[in-house]
C-alpha cells in the first residue's frame, strides 16, 4: 500500500501534553481533599484513568479504591471521594451513601469530582436527596484523551443516544470546551468546516467560547490548520457495514475498549487472557491496522519469514557479534514475536467466528443493499438471518442497512420484519424499534413524495441559529436518508473494471473490500478539495444538513504542515473503517487526519445505544 | 468659598468628610424654640462651597452629622435614629442605635473611622455609652456603666488601640477608660497635680496621640495609649477651646495641636513658644492626614507642617541642594553663567541627585502649579547632568500632579493635598469622582493614566449608565439608546448589572431594552428570571447553548408556574423539553407520565407503560402495564404495537402456564425459544398451538421443527 504514499505527510502533533495536563489536574483534585480517602471511581472512567495515571499516583493519597456500583459501598476511611461522570444515577448512588451514614450517625468528608464537567442536574437531585449541603463538588476537565497519535478520544458513548435520540444538549458544551483547549494547545484553526446541527452549534458555542476568554492565540505556530465537523447522524450506513480493515474487524470482534483490548484464550493460545495496547508504538499492528483483512494473512506470514529470518542471523554469528544481538536486537524481536503470534491468533480467531456465520453471505447481501439491486433476496436473507437467531445485534444491523439505503422499509416488510424479530428474539425489543424509528434508522416508507417537499423547504428555512435548535421536532420527522442518489451523486458505488485490488488500494472504497467508498470520507474528501462546499449544493440538498465553511483570519499559505493538518471531529462516534479510510486519503493527498471524536464506534456499539431492554 | 452663607456657622450642625470631602450643613436647627414654617435646611457642598444639594430637614430632631468613609452622610437623631443620605441628600437607608438609645435620647455623638469601617458612638441621656464599630456590619455594643456618673462627662472621645475602639471621658479631675468590660480610672503620666479639671480633649488622625485640655489653660500631649507624654504647654486661657484637633504629618517628629476659640487660632506644640492666629469669622476645623483644613464662610484654608523638602528649598538662604538647583535653573533661564556655578556648587557635593529628589517632592507639595513647574523644571535641569537617573518618579510626579491640579479646581473641589492622595489612592479618588457624578473627568483621568479598561473606563461607563437609568425623565428607549452608544462594546461592562440597576428602579422595559445589548445570553437569564420574564428567559437560555442555564429556568419555572402551564411552556421548546424529560427519566417517572397525557402523547405513554413492566415483578404486575400499554397504542393507532404488545401478554400467559405444567422455566424467553424448548421437550401438540395462535409463518415453523428435533411429525403434519 505504501507504493502511492507521498513522502511529505505531516508528523501529528504532541498530544501527550494533553494527558499530563489531566493528570496534573486530577492530582490538584485529590490533594484539595488533604489527608487519607477512599476514592470511588466510575466504571467507564476506569479504562481513560490507567491511560492517564497509573495506580501509584493515585496511591500516594488514596488508601482504598472503589468502583462505583449497585452495590452499597464497604469504606471504612473518614473521607469518601466521587470520580464521576456527571449523571443522575449516580448521584443517587452517592446520596445513599451519604443518607446511609447520616442515619447511623456517621460523619464523614464527601467530595464529587466531575468529568469532564459538572451538571446542575446532578446538583439539583443532589438536593432533592437532602445531601447538597454535605459534598463539595469540583470539576476535572478530563475533555480529550489521546487514543493514539491521531486520535483523540471525548469517550463520551452515551453521546450518540443523548443527543440524537433524546435531543439532549447537553455535551455540546464539552466539545466546545474540548474544541477551546485544542484551538489553544495546537491551534489556531484557520478553516472550519462542518455538517449537521450538532456540528454547527458545537462550532458556534466554540467560537463564543473563544471571543468570551480572548486569549491570545496570536504568535503561536499553529500545528493543526483545519478542523471538520460532522455529525453522526449524516452518515449511517458507513457505521451500519460490516467492517473489512483490521482494526475494525478486531473492534467488532472483540471489542477495542479505549485503545486496548482484551485477547482471550481461543487467541492467546493459553489459558489465561491478554491485554494489548492496539496503537501505533505496537509495530506489527500499526502495519496491518488500516488493511483489508484478505491481505493481512499474506503480511503476517511474510513478516514471520522475516523474523525468522532475523533470528537465523544468529547462526554463523561469532561471539561477539552474538553479544551484540542478544543485547541490541533480542529484545525487540522477542516482542515483535509475541505480538506477531497474537495477531496471527485474532486473525485466526476472525476467520473461524466470519466462515461460522456464513460471513460471505453476508458480505455479500451488504454489498447488494449498498448497491441497490436483488433487494428482495436481501430481504429474505435479513428474514432468515432472524429467523436462525444468528445475533439480536446483527440482526438489527441489517434491518437498519435495509431501511436507510432504501429510503424506508415498505409497510408490509416493516410489519413482518419486526414481527418476526420480536418473535424470534424477544418481545421486549418493541421499544428498541420505536428508538430506531424516532432516531431515523428503521422507518415504514411515507406514503407519498409530498411530506418530503415540505420537509426539505422548512430545514432550509431553519438554517439560521435559533431556529436550527428545535432539532428535536423534525427528529419525530424521521428524516429521509436519500443513501440511493446521494451515493449515485458522489459515485460511492466504484465501477468495477475487473477485480478490485485489495493490495493496491486505489481509492477508499478498499475499507470495504472496494464495493462501497465510505459517504463520511467522501464527503470530508470533496470539501477539502474544494475548500469549501460550493458545487456540492445537491449533495447537501440530498442530506439535508446544515454546512457551514469559515475562515478563520489567519489564513496560512496551503504549503505550511498545519494547512495539511485536518482535524476530523466525528460527534456521535467514528468507525475503525473510516479511520482507516482518511488515513488512507491522507497518505495519498499528503495530508495528516487527526481523529477527535466523542468515542470510536462501530455497529454494534450503535445498535446497542438504541436498545430499551430491561437493565 | 462659593457658598455665600447668610448663617454663621455656629449656628449650624457642620460636618466636612476627610481627604476633601464634602461638607454638610444643617441650617436653623440651633433655634429651639419652633418657629413654624422654618423648618430646617439640609445641604451639602464641595469643599469649595458649591452646592451639591439641599433638602428641607423633616425627620426628627438631628445631634450630630457626619460622613462615612463612601461619603455617605450619616445624621444621628435625638431619638438614636441613624439616618443615611447620599452625598446628593437622597435618602439611602436608616438604623436604630437600639432601644435604650430610644429611651434615654441622645445627648451626644461622634462618628469615627477606624479600619472596620466607619462607627458611630452616642453617649445617651442616662450617661452610658452605645457604639457600633461598622454601620455596613451593624453591631451594637452597649459599654459598661461608669460607677458614679451623675452628669454628663466634661468631654470624651473615642479611641482604637490594637484594633479595640475604646471611650475615653473626663468627669472633671477624672479619666475614665470604658472597653468592652470594664471602666478603669487612668492618670497621665507626668500631669502636673495642679492642673484642674479637663475641660477638653482631642485624638489624633491616627489614633496616636492624646491632648488634653485642662480648666487652668494647660495642655497635656502625649501618647494615646496614656504610656508616654510628649509635652505640654500652658497656654492660660482659662475657657475650653471651641474645637482642639491634632495637625500633624505622617512621619513627622513635629507634632502639635491646634486649638480655636471664637476669634483665637493658636497653635501649640514641643515649644516653649506657641504661635496665634485671629480669626476673622467662625471658623470650623477639620482634622486631616496631614493637617488642618478651616472652613469659615468667606474661606477655605489648610494648616499644616511645612514639609522638610520644600522646607530645605524655600528656606531664606538656604544652602541646601535643592535650593541651590532651583536657583541654577532660574539663572539659566535668566541666560546667566550663575548657573554654572551653582550648578558646580551641588556637583562638587555629589549631590546632585539629592537635589533633583528634593525638588520633584517639593513640587509634590506645593498647590500653585507655576510654583510646581518651576520646582519641576528645576528637576528636569538636573536631571540632564546626571547619568541614569531614573525617570520614573519625575513622570509620576507630573501625571499625580495634573490629576491633582484637576481635581482641584473649585469646580471640582475636592482639595486633595499629594500626602493624602497617595494614602488614598487613585481607585478610591476614582470612586469619588464617580460618586459625584463627575463622569467625564473620571473617564480623562483613566485613560491620561492609562489604566487598564475593566479597571478604570468601563467602570466607570457602568457606574455612568447606572445612573443613566435613573434619570426619570426620558424615555426608555431615549436611555437604551444613549447608553448603547456610548458603552458600545467595552469590554468588561456588563449590560445586564445596568439592566439589574433599571429593573431596580421600577423600568423592567429599560432593563429588557439594555438585555438585548447583553452579548451573553446566559448572563441575562437570572435578570430575567428576577423580572418573571421566565419564557424569555428559557429561550434566552437556550440560545445560549449553556444546558445548565436551561435547567435553571426550568426549575426555576417549575416552581412558579402551575403544572399545566409549566408543561405548555415546556412543549413550545423541544429543547428544554428533553432536558427535562431526561431528568424525568432518572428522577421523577411519574412526572413524566403527566408530561405525555399532558401533551397527548399516546405513543410514548405506551411506551412509558411498556417501560414500567419491566420493573414489575409480579406477573400480574407486568400483565397490567402491558395491558395499559396496549390501550394507549390502540390511542395512538399504533396497531402493531398494540397487537405485539398483546401477544406479549398472552405469551406471558401462557409462558406461566407452561411453568406451572411441565415445572420448567419458560418465563421471558422469545416465542421461538419457547416453541423450540416445548419441541426439544417433546410437548408437540403445545408447540403446534403456539404456531396457530401466533401465526407463525410457515417457513419458520419448519426451521423450528428441524432444528428442534430431527424428524418431528408434527412439523411435517402443519405444513
Amino acid at each position: 500500500m505504501a507504493s502511492t504514499a507521498r513522502r511529505d505527510v505531516p508528523e501529528p502533533p504532541d498530544f501527550g501534553i494533553l494527558k499530563r495536563l489531566a493528570r496534573d489536574q486530577l492530582i490538584y483534585l485529590l490533594e484539595q481533599l488533604p489527608g487519607r480517602k477512599d476514592l470511588f471511581i466510575e466504571a467507564d472512567l476506569m479504562s481513560p484513568l490507567d491511560r492517564i495515571a497509573n495506580v501509584s499516583i493515585l496511591k500516594h493519597e488514596v488508601d482504598k479504591l472503589y468502583k462505583v456500583e449497585s452495590r452499597p459501598a464497604l469504606s471504612t476511611s473518614d473521607q469518601l471521594c466521587f470520580l464521576v461522570r456527571p449523571r443522575v444515577k449516580t448521584m443517587k448512588y452517592i446520596a445513599d451513601i451519604v443518607n446511609a451514614d447520616k442515619m447511623s450517625g456517621r460523619s464523614r468528608k464527601y467530595k464529587i469530582i466531575f468529568s469532564p464537567q459538572k451538571f446542575y442536574a446532578c446538583e439539583m437531585v443532589l438536593e432533592e436527596e437532602g445531601v447538597f449541603g454535605d459534598v463539595t463538588c469540583d470539576e476535572w476537565s478530563f475533555y480529550l484523551l489521546p487514543l493514539d497519535e491521531d486520535i483523540i478520544s471525548m469517550e463520551l458513548p452515551e453521546f450518540f443516544r443523548d443527543y440524537f435520540l433524546e435531543g439532549d444538549h447537553r455535551w455540546i458544551n464539552s466539545v466546545a470546551r474540548a474544541l477551546q483547549l485544542l484551538n489553544s494547545l495546537y491551534g489556531p484553526f484557520s478553516r472550519a468546516y462542518g455538517i449537521g446541527r450538532c456540528a454547527k452549534m458545537c462550532y458556534e458555542l466554540w467560537r463564543e467560547l473563544e471571543e468570551e476568554s480572548e486569549g491570545d492565540s496570536q504568535g503561536r505556530k499553529p500545528e493543526i490548520g483545519n478542523i471538520f465537523l460532522m455529525d453522526r447522524d449524516t452518515d449511517y450506513v458507513t457505521a451500519l457495514c460490516s467492517q473489512m480493515v483490521y482494526e475494525g474487524l478486531v473492534d467488532d470482534t472483540f471489542r477495542i475498549k479505549c485503545g486496548s483490548v482484551d485477547f482471550g484464550p481461543e487467541v492467546t493460545s493459553s489459558d489465561k487472557s491478554i491485554k494489548v495496547l492496539l496503537n501505533a508504538q505496537d509495530k506489527v499492528f500499526s502495519q496491518i491496522r488500516n488493511e483489508h483483512f484478505s491481505s493481512v494473512f499474506g503480511f503476517l506470514s511474510q513478516k514471520s519469514r522475516n523474523l525468522q529470518a532475523q533470528y537465523d542471523r544468529r547462526r554463523g554469528m561469532d561471539i561477539k557479534q552474538m553479544k551484540n544481538f542478544v543485547s541490541q536486537e533480542l529484545k525487540g524481536l522477542k516482542q515483535e514475536h509475541r505480538l506477531l503470534s497474537l495477531h496471527i491468533g485474532a486473525c485466526e480467531s476472525i476467520m473461524k467466528k466470519k466462515t461460522k456465520q456464513d460471513f460471505q453471505e453476508m458480505i455479500k447481501a451488504e454489498h447488494s443493499l449498498l448497491e441497490g439491486f436483488d433487494i428482495r433476496e436481501s430481504t429474505s436473507f435479513i428474514e432468515e438471518h432472524i429467523d436462525r437467531q444468528v445475533s439480536p445485534i446483527e440482526s438489527l444491523r441489517l434491518m437498519c442497512l435495509l431501511s436507510i439505503t432504501e429510503n424506508g422499509l415498505n409497510p408490509k416488510d416493516y410489519r413482518s420484519l419486526k414481527t418476526q424479530y420480536l418473535q424470534s428474539y424477544g418481545p421486549e425489543h418493541l421499544l428498541t424499534f420505536h428508538n430506531l424509528k424516532r432516531i431515523g434508522l428503521l422507518t415504514e416508507q411515507a406514503a407519498g413524495e409530498t411530506l418530503t417537499a415540505v420537509e426539505n423547504r422548512v430545514s432550509k428555512l431553519v438554517t439560521d441559529r435559533a431556529a436550527g435548535k428545535i432539532t428535536d421536532a423534525f427528529n419525530s420527522l424521521a428524516r429521509k436518508s436519500n443513501f440511493r442518489a446521494i451515493s449515485k451523486k458522489l459515485g460511492l458505488i466504484p465501477r468495477l473494471d475487473g477485480e478490485y485490488d485489495l493490495k493496491m488500494p486505489r481509492d477508499m472504497a478498499y475499507v470495504f473490500s472496494g464495493a462501497y467508498t465510505p459517504l463520511s470520507c467522501k464527503i470530508i474528501e470533496q470539501v477539502l478539495e474544494r475548500r469549501g462546499w460550493q458545487g456540492l449544493e445537491e449533495v447537501l440538498r440530498l442530506l439535508n444538513g446544515t454546512e457551514f465553511s469559515e475562515a478563520g483570519a489567519a489564513e496560512a499559505s496551503p504549503g505550511r504542515d498545519s494547512q495539511r493538518t485536518v482535524l476530523a471531529v466525528f460527534l456521535g462516534g467514528c468507525t475503525c473503517s473510516e479511520m482507516a479510510a482518511l488515513r488512507f486519503l491522507g497518505r495519498e493527498r499528503g495530508c495528516r487526519f487527526i481523529f477527535l471524536t466523542t468515542a470510536v464506534t462501530s455497529s454494534g456499539r450503535l445498535m446497542e445505544a438504541m436498545a430499551e431492554t430491561r437493565a | 468659598m462659593e457658598w455665600g452663607l447668610r448663617e454663621e456657622l455656629r449656628d449650624c450642625l457642620v460636618a466636612a468628610a476627610p481627604y476633601g470631602g464634602p461638607i454638610a450643613l444643617l441650617r436653623n436647627c440651633a433655634r429651639r424654640e419652633k418657629s413654624p414654617g422654618a423648618r430646617p435646611l439640609l445641604d451639602t457642598f464641595s469643599a469649595s462651597g458649591l452646592l451639591l444639594a439641599s433638602i428641607p430637614w423633616k425627620s426628627g430632631q438631628v445631634v450630630q452629622l457626619g460622613w462615612t468613609a463612601s461619603e455617605d452622610l450619616l445624621c444621628i437623631q435625638e431619638d438614636g435614629t441613624v439616618l443615611i443620605y447620599n452625598l446628593f441628600c437622597e435618602f439611602k437607608r436608616h438604623f436604630s442605635m437600639g432601644n435604650e438609645v430610644l429611651q434615654n435620647h441622645v445627648l451626644e455623638a461622634k462618628v469615627f473611622h477606624t479600619e472596620y469601617g466607619t462607627g458611630v458612638a452616642i453617649l445617651t441621656g442616662a450617661h452610658r455609652f452605645s457604639l457600633a464599630t461598622n454601620i455596613d456590619d451593624l453591631k451594637l455594643r452597649r459599654m459598661p456603666e461608669v460607677p458614679g456618673l451623675q452628669k454628663p462627662p466634661s468631654c470624651w472621645a473615642v479611641l482604637s488601640q490594637d484594633r479595640v475602639t475604646i471611650v475615653l471621658l473626663a468627669v472633671g479631675q477624672d479619666l475614665y477608660l470604658l472597653d468592652n468590660t470594664s471602666c478603669s480610672v487612668v492618670t497621665p503620666p507626668g500631669m502636673s497635680p495642679s492642673a484642674g479639671a479637663y475641660l477638653q480633649m482631642a485624638v489624633s488622625f491616627n489614633y496616636r496621640c492624646l491632648a488634653l485640655f485642662t480648666d487652668t489653660g494647660y495642655i497635656w500631649m502625649g501618647l494615646a495609649t496614656l504610656k508616654e507624654k510628649l509635652c505640654e504647654f500652658n497656654s492660660s486661657i482659662r475657657s475650653p477651646p471651641k474645637q482642639m484637633v491634632w495637625c500633624m504629618r505622617p512621619r513627622s517628629r513635629q507634632r502639635a495641636v491646634v486649638m480655636a476659640w471664637d476669634r483665637q487660632l493658636m497653635v501649640v506644640g514641643n515649644s516653649t513658644e506657641c504661635i496665634q492666629f485671629v480669626l476673622d469669622e467662625d471658623s470650623y476645623l477639620v482634622p486631616e492626614l496631614d493637617g488642618v483644613r478651616i472652613l469659615s464662610r468667606t474661606s477655605h484654608e489648610f494648616l499644616h507642617e511645612i514639609p522638610e523638602a520644600s522646607q530645605e528649598i524655600f528656606k531664606i538662604a538656604s544652602m541646601a541642594p535643592g535650593a541651590l538647583l532651583l536657583e541654577a535653573q532660574k539663572e539659566y533661564e535668566k541666560e546667566s553663567q550663575k548657573a554654572d556655578e551653582y550648578l558646580r556648587e551641588i556637583k562638587d557635593q555629589k549631590l546632585l541627585p539629592e537635589a533633583v529628589s528634593q525638588c520633584i517632592e517639593a513640587a509634590g507639595y506645593e498647590h500653585e502649579p507655576e510654583t510646581q513647574k518651576s520646582l519641576l523644571r528645576a528637576a528636569s535641569f538636573g536631571k540632564c547632568f546626571i547619568d541614569k537617573f531614573p525617570p520614573e518618579s519625575f513622570v509620576r510626579m507630573c501625571q499625580d500632579l495634573r490629576v491633582l491640579n484637576a481635581i482641584r479646581d473649585y469646580q471640582i473641589g475636592i482639595p486633595l493635598t499629594f500626602t493624602q492622595y497617595k494614602r488614598l489612592t487613585i481607585e478610591v479618588l476614582l470612586d469619588r469622582l464617580v460618586l459625584r457624578r463627575l463622569y467625564p473627568l473620571a473617564i480623562r483621568i483613566c485613560e491620561y493614566l492609562r489604566l487598564s479598561e475593566i479597571q478604570g473606563v468601563s467602570r466607570i461607563l457602568a457606574h455612568w449608565a447606572c445612573y443613566k437609568v435613573q434619570q426619570k425623565d426620558k424615555s426608555d428607549e431615549e436611555v437604551a439608546y444613549a447608553i448603547n452608544q456610548k458603552l458600545g462594546d467595552t469590554p468588561g461592562i456588563s449590560y445586564s448589572e445596568i439592566a439589574a440597576r433599571a429593573y431596580d428602579c421600577g423600568r423592567p422595559e429599560l432593563a429588557i431594552k439594555l438585555l438585548e445589548y447583553e452579548p451573553r445570553s446566559g448572563e441575562q437569564v437570572p435578570l430575567l428570571l428576577k423580572m418573571k420574564r421566565s419564557k424569555l428567559a428559557l429561550s434566552k437560555a437556550i440560545e445560549s447553548g449553556d444546558t445548565d442555564l436551561v435547567y435553571t429556568v426550568v426549575l426555576h419555572l417549575k416552581n412558579e408556574l402551575n403544572r399545566g402551564t409549566f408543561f405548555m411552556t415546556l412543549q413550545n421548546q423541544p429543547v428544554a423539553l428533553s432536558l427535562y424529560r431526561q431528568f424525568c427519566k432518572h428522577q421523577e417517572r411519574e412526572t413524566l407520565k403527566d408530561l405525555y397525557n399532558q401533551d397527548d402523547n399516546h405513543q410514548e405513554l405506551g411506551n412509558f407503560h411498556v417501560h414500567s413492566s419491566y420493573s414489575e415483578k409480579r406477573i400480574e404486575g407486568r400483565v397490567g402495564a402491558l395491558q395499559n400499554a396496549v390501550d394507549e397504542y390502540y390511542k395512538a393507532k399504533n396497531e402493531f404495537a398494540a397487537k405485539a404488545t398483546e401477544d406479549q401478554i398472552k405469551l406471558l400467559r401462557l409462558q406461566r402456564h407452561l411453568q406451572e405444567d411441565f415445572d420448567k422455566p419458560y418465563l421471558d424467553l422469545s416465542l421461538h425459544d419457547t416453541v423450540s424448548t416445548l419441541i426439544l421437550d417433546g410437548h408437540h401438540k403445545k408447540a403446534e398451538q403456539l404456531y396457530r395462535d401466533f401465526k407463525i409463518p410457515d417457513k419458520r415453523w419448519v426451521r423450528e421443527g428441524s432444528s428442534g428435533c430431527t424428524g418431528v411429525p408434527a412439523s411435517r403434519g402443519a405444513q
